[in-house]
């Protein structure tokens, strides 16, 4: 099984260097990702319209660090032509930070629609903020098995991610039932339920980080297959 | 069906996610078996080839991969017999060539060696005409019939990629050729005599990178009627051109498999360290 920390040991020590830069890169961006949705989700849940603005001012951050690592590791690739766990590496960081790039436009939807919600009570809120919750969960254990190129830990948040699944579905029907009960919030609910459906979202970009750690470790790609597969495959090897 | 031309902008939905089929050693028909192969230089002092397990898949391109001195132009070498001419070399085990052993007493060495062609990483022409370097081997045999040898000396150089290049000066000597044009030259002077397999140690560490992108193009066609084996320092090459990698290490073999696997995950550390250029 690779280890990104092992990226340390090449004879050439230029390259070590060139793949923990881009490897901290990809953290940083991670962390920028968390503090972005954590932000968002703070201004919707608090109604705070000032720091909604900072998200959607912020994002160009996020998408600059997109552009500048993926120019890093197409450097990367013409001066290294890295192969097995380096080119599994490069290949796993490409796709990782499409993915963060993603969540961050995600964060940002949350932190635009917030802005638009008023007038709720707790009641509505209380479920909307237990599925954040375990989003933000997720998407950091999927950073700190990115760091630490752990594989069961992956799995762990490949699982929670699909019980974030249900739980949206129940949220969206217990929107529905409020839209119902009082149709004059159907605006107001119907961003909060864009705003679930947002974070329904980031936990499936936050699954294909997964899947890429457990390309780059252990050379199995375990898309699109079922959970129970997922589990045997990861297991077996 | 026009409708689904526009669709797919004429591309072949069927034939969409379907790279090369994945190669598998069990499905191959196998040319050249390896069975506990040991090699001593020096009268036994230096063991340089130890307990060699493997088989050669038929007209797939073989690549060796290994650090200096890690005995795969040895083992090479072991399939013509080369190494019968350095003194004090011992050699237990077997090699099989399409199921005949290659030390039996009864066989021919001379035979061995038609037919299996040996090209090394400096380009060796002999000091004579392009078309006699080529018509050398035939002549050999006894062929001198000059219609025989007209057709084999084109078919040869038209297998090796040089015959647009050199069809008119077929009577100059070999010698005044670039580098790359030398090398395509010995490749076709081995594939005149119509050997089985094609032996390749570093064919192209000497060239120019277009000449070596000829050498690579000319290895991919002429698996079609060959079996290649090549041992090569450049990892890129032997991931472009090979079927099949080994990767040797202090005289063992350490990995073999279908080369996407290995470039993409070795199943040995060892040969992740080597690929990836890693302290081993």
């Amino acid at each position: 099984m690779s280890d990104v920390r092992d990226v340390t040991q090449h004879i050439s020590q230029r390259f070590n260097a060139e793949l923990r830069h881009l490897h901290n890169q990809v953290l940083g961006m991670g962390g920028l990702v968390e503090e972005q949705l954590a932000n968002a989700i703070t201004a919707l849940t608090e109604g705070d319209e000032q720091l909604a603005k900072k998200v959607y001012n912020n994002d160009y951050t996020i998408n600059a660090l997109e552009v500048s690592i993926d120019e890093e590791c197409t450097q990367v690739i013409v001066r290294r032509q890295p192969a097995a766990s380096d080119l599994r590496l490069i290949m796993a960081v490409i796709k990782t930070i499409n993915d963060l790039e993603r969540i961050g436009d995600e964060a940002e939807n949350i932190a635009r629609m917030s802005i638009k919600i008023t007038g709720l009570t707790q009641k509505h809120y209380v479920s909307f903020i237990h599925l954040s919750e375990r989003v933000r969960e997720v998407l950091h254990g999927a950073l700190d098995a990115f760091a630490r190129s752990d594989t069961d830990e992956a799995v762990d948040v490949i699982r929670s991610t699909f019980k974030i699944d249900d739980e949206y579905e129940s949220l969206a029907r217990q929107l529905m039932t409020y839209m119902m009960e009082d149709q004059r919030m159907i605006p107001v609910i119907l961003n909060l339920l864009g705003s679930a459906r947002a974070l329904e979202r980031i936990a499936a970009h936050t699954r294909n980080v997964c899947e890429n750690i457990i390309y780059f470790a252990k050379g199995t790609d375990v898309r699109h297959i079922s959970l129970e597969q997922l589990e045997e495959q990861t297991r077996e090897h | 069906m026009s409708q689904n031309n526009t669709l797919t902008r004429g591309v072949d939905i069927a034939s969409i996610g379907r790279g090369e089929p994945s190669l598998d050693l069990e499905n191959e028909n196998i040319c050249v078996e390896v069975k506990d192969l040991n090699l001593y230089y020096g009268g036994g002092d230096k063991h340089a080839l130890k307990g060699i397990n493997m088989r050669i898949p038929e007209k797939r391109v073989t690549a060796y991969i290994g650090p200096s001195g890690c005995g795969k132009s040895t083992l090479l070498r072991c399939f013509n017999r080369m190494n019968d001419l350095v003194d004090g070399v011992k050699i237990n085990g077997e090699i099989l060539l399409d199921g005949e052993d290659i030390h039996a007493p009864s066989l021919n060495v001379a035979d061995l060696r038609r037919r299996v062609g040996m090209v090394f990483q400096k380009p060796n022409p002999f000091p004579k005409s392009i078309y006699e370097n080529v018509a050398y081997g035939l002549r050999l045999q006894g062929i001198n019939d000059r219609r025989v040898l007209d057709e084999v000396v084109e078919t040869s150089l038209k297998g090796a990629a040089l015959w647009d290049e050199v069809k008119d000066r077929l009577h100059d000597n070999a010698l005044g050729m670039s580098g790359g044009q030398q090398q395509r030259l010995v490749i076709a002077r081995a594939i005149a005599i119509e050997p089985e397999i094609l032996l390749l140690d570093e064919p192209a560490s000497a060239l120019d990178p277009i000449s070596t992108l000829k050498i690579e193009e000319l290895i991919h066609e002429l698996k079609d009627d060959y079996t290649i084996v090549i041992v090569t320092h450049n990892m890129q090459q032997a991931a472009r051109v090979s079927d099949y990698t080994a990767f040797m290490y202090l005289g063992e073999l350490i990995e073999f498999g279908d080369t996407s696997t290995i470039f993409t995950n070795p199943r040995e550390k060892q040969t992740e360290d080597y690929i990836t250029g890693r302290y081993g």
